[in-house]
């Protein structure tokens, strides 16, 4: 028995699915990868899913293979959209979690405790608009194309590097004075407000 | 400016038990050179640079020349194909599949087509298995050329460019015969194809398999064994077995790395399993075993398309079954049954059972996954790809650690990226 199951159920396609609670997805996940028998060494792909009913759970999804046993089998957290949406990282114990879990930070906005490097991936990591994946999210976006245009010629060019990558050159010395300041007024990536218009 | 003396001692770097290379530091004589050791210095690579393959940017820490640090930025193509695909029926999902790894497009549109056959429980016809079957080894081989021809200009070899463009050429024309695009295919429909392969098609794929070989042939005397290439190539960005597993590496990636595990064999799918081909496995995990991994399973695929050409028989390409399948023009204009299927195909779209599906198919840069997830209406509730390309690619910064600068765009080409499937 996975240790954290709540139920199982089996796919269309004949896949396992197995229900973990949110608390013990780590446990049931160690258990699955060292447990003699199962041996679940191989993680296919993380992916959340969001249902057209709001009222439904949101699905954290993985999925499992063992790779000498050519065995795969899907679980599943459940994550009610009113709690906070977070999930302990599998990172510890396969590093292909590592974009797999950024991915779905970034599309759905599920927080992975214990991620070395939680930042967005696709999307840049000043984005404001929200995260497209979700239902509530309108298929052009939130911002109209001019604002996203305007944001994108304003942006400082700071916004372009990831705050570790700004620590390096800080460490080095090679960074200006003006993006010094910024930093230090934690104006990382924020839009300067356009001049106002001559009357 | 102060001129430098510098002795440099020019060793060429051997490879210690780790696999990582060795070198020897430069070595300033003069009593005022600065001690630069500890300074790091931090380079941006890409986004628009030919040896990123695509819209990839990297930013790299580098000591001297060494790179300690190498962090990726992706996104530059990211086109929200699984958002769109939420408000898209079925069928329509099919052109975007083209555009995610725009260099195997048929097999992307066979492995869409899979996992919602899957979905919505379809059998498919034995010639439409075989006729896909030839799509996605058509796509193996034009893919891997291209891998081939641009890693070859990477590391400074151009005659192999050419001539494995002129193949990837041919195979272009056979897809442009097929369907009229030579990129954008979208051969596969739910429960079928677009249409069904035209005269004179399989002469000219007996043709290609006839004189492929040949062509792979002369790569291989061209590059297997020779020095430069694989001075730049062995023991470089190398990953072991257990590495390679714990980074959800698949593919040539995978199997380079010395673990034999091929979709097309464990988990079969189109009837793979009725195939004779080897898998081919690597023993170093090294660019130049990717390399060699990638070269032998041109050769696979090319025995294979032997055999498909002597399976194929005569027979409908499209399942019987007019909920699906849309019918043909002439009964869709004189009957008014084929009228109202039509219509309802067009207007509703295909509608899928509750459920999910997961059908992971062996694509030319690793195993692409198409997950499937339906509430019972024509257009899924979410629709993922699992990217081979953007999977391998994130072990980029553990294999580029402590390699030569030059080093990380030889690994950078192994990892074989298409930026429309790591950014989708």
């Amino acid at each position: 028995m996975i240790p954290g199951a709540v139920r199982e159920a089996v796919a269309r396609d004949g896949e396992q699915i197995v229900y973990v609670g949110r608390d013990r997805l780590l446990e049931a996940m160690r258990w699955l990868k060292e447990t003699p028998g199962q041996e679940f060494d191989y993680l296919v792909d993380v992916t959340a899913v969001e249902f057209r009913d709001r009222e439904r759970p949101i699905e954290v999804v993985y999925f499992l293979r063992s790779l000498q046993r050519r065995a795969d089998i899907r679980i599943k957290v459940e994550l009610q959209p009113t709690d906070e949406l977070a999930v302990d990282s599998v990172w510890s114990l396969w590093h292909g979690a590592d974009w797999l879990e950024r991915e779905v930070f970034d599309m759905f906005g599920i927080t992975f405790k214990g991620h070395p490097d939680l930042r967005r991936i696709l999307m840049w990591e000043t984005y404001a608009e929200g995260y497209p994946l979700r239902k509530s999210f309108p298929l052009r976006g939130r911002f109209s194309r001019a604002e996203q245009v305007r944001q994108a010629l304003n942006a400082n060019p700071e916004a372009h590097y990831s705050l570790e990558e700004l620590s390096i050159a800080e460490a080095g010395g090679d960074l200006p004075d003006d993006i010094r300041e910024r930093l230090r007024l934690g104006q990382r990536g924020v839009v300067p407000e356009p001049p106002p218009s001559k009357p | 400016m102060s001129k430098r003396t510098v002795e440099l001692d020019l060793a060429t770097p051997g490879v210690d038990a780790k696999g990582h290379p060795t070198r020897v530091p430069l070595t300033a004589t003069s009593a005022e050179e600065p001690d630069l050791r500890d300074e790091h210095l931090l380079v941006n690579i890409g986004p628009q640079h030919p040896a990123t393959h695509g819209v990839l940017r990297l930013v790299v820490e580098l000591d001297g020349e060494t790179v300690v640090r190498c962090i990726p930025h992706l996104g530059y193509l990211h086109s929200g194909f699984e958002k769109l695909g939420e408000y898209r029926h079925y069928n329509q999902i099919i052109p975007l599949t083209d555009r995610t790894d725009y260099l195997s497009p048929m097999a992307n549109n066979v492995g869409f087509a899979l996992a919602a056959e899957k979905l919505m429980g379809i059998e498919i016809t034995p010639r439409c298995t075989v006729l896909r079957v030839i799509a996605c080894e058509m796509s193996r081989i034009i893919s891997h050329m291209v891998w081939l021809g641009t890693t070859s200009i990477d590391l400074g070899a151009f005659t192999p460019f050419l001539w494995a463009f002129q193949e990837r050429e041919r195979i272009y024309d056979l897809q442009e015969m097929w369907t009229g695009a030579r990129l954008t295919t979208s051969v596969t429909r739910v429960g079928g194809l677009m249409a069904d392969i035209p005269d004179g098609f399989v002469e000219k794929l007996r043709e290609f398999t006839r004189t492929f070989p040949k062509t792979l042939a002369e790569i291989d005397r061209v590059l297997t064994r020779n020095a430069v290439w694989a001075g730049r190539t062995q023991g470089v960005g190398a990953l072991t077995a257990e590495e390679a597993i714990n980074h959800s590496l698949s593919g040539p990636m995978l199997r380079a790395s010395g673990v034999p595990y091929d979709v097309r064999k464990d988990k079969p799918y189109l009837g793979y399993e009725t195939y004779d081909f080897d898998v081919v496995v690597g023993e170093h995990g090294d660019v130049y075993d990717r390399y060699l991994v990638r070269l032998e399973e041109c050769y696979q695929s090319n025995r294979i398309l032997e055999q498909t050409l002597d399976r194929l028989r005569d027979g409908p390409i499209n399942v019987d079954d007019p909920r699906v399948i849309l019918p043909s023009k002439t009964r869709a204009m004189t009957d008014m049954e084929a009228m109202i299927f039509h219509f309802k195909q067009v207007m509703e779209g295909v509608k899928a059972p509750v459920g999910e599906a997961y059908v992971g198919i062996e694509n030319p840069k690793g195993e692409l996954g198409n997950y499937l997830v339906s509430d019972g209406t024509a257009k899924p509730v979410r629709w993922r790809i699992r990217p081979p390309s953007f999977i391998n690619l994130s072990a980029l910064p553990k294999m580029a650690e402590g390699h030569l600068l030059s080093d990380l765009i030889a690994i950078n080409a192994s990892v074989d990226i298409v930026m429309g499937e790591v950014d989708r």
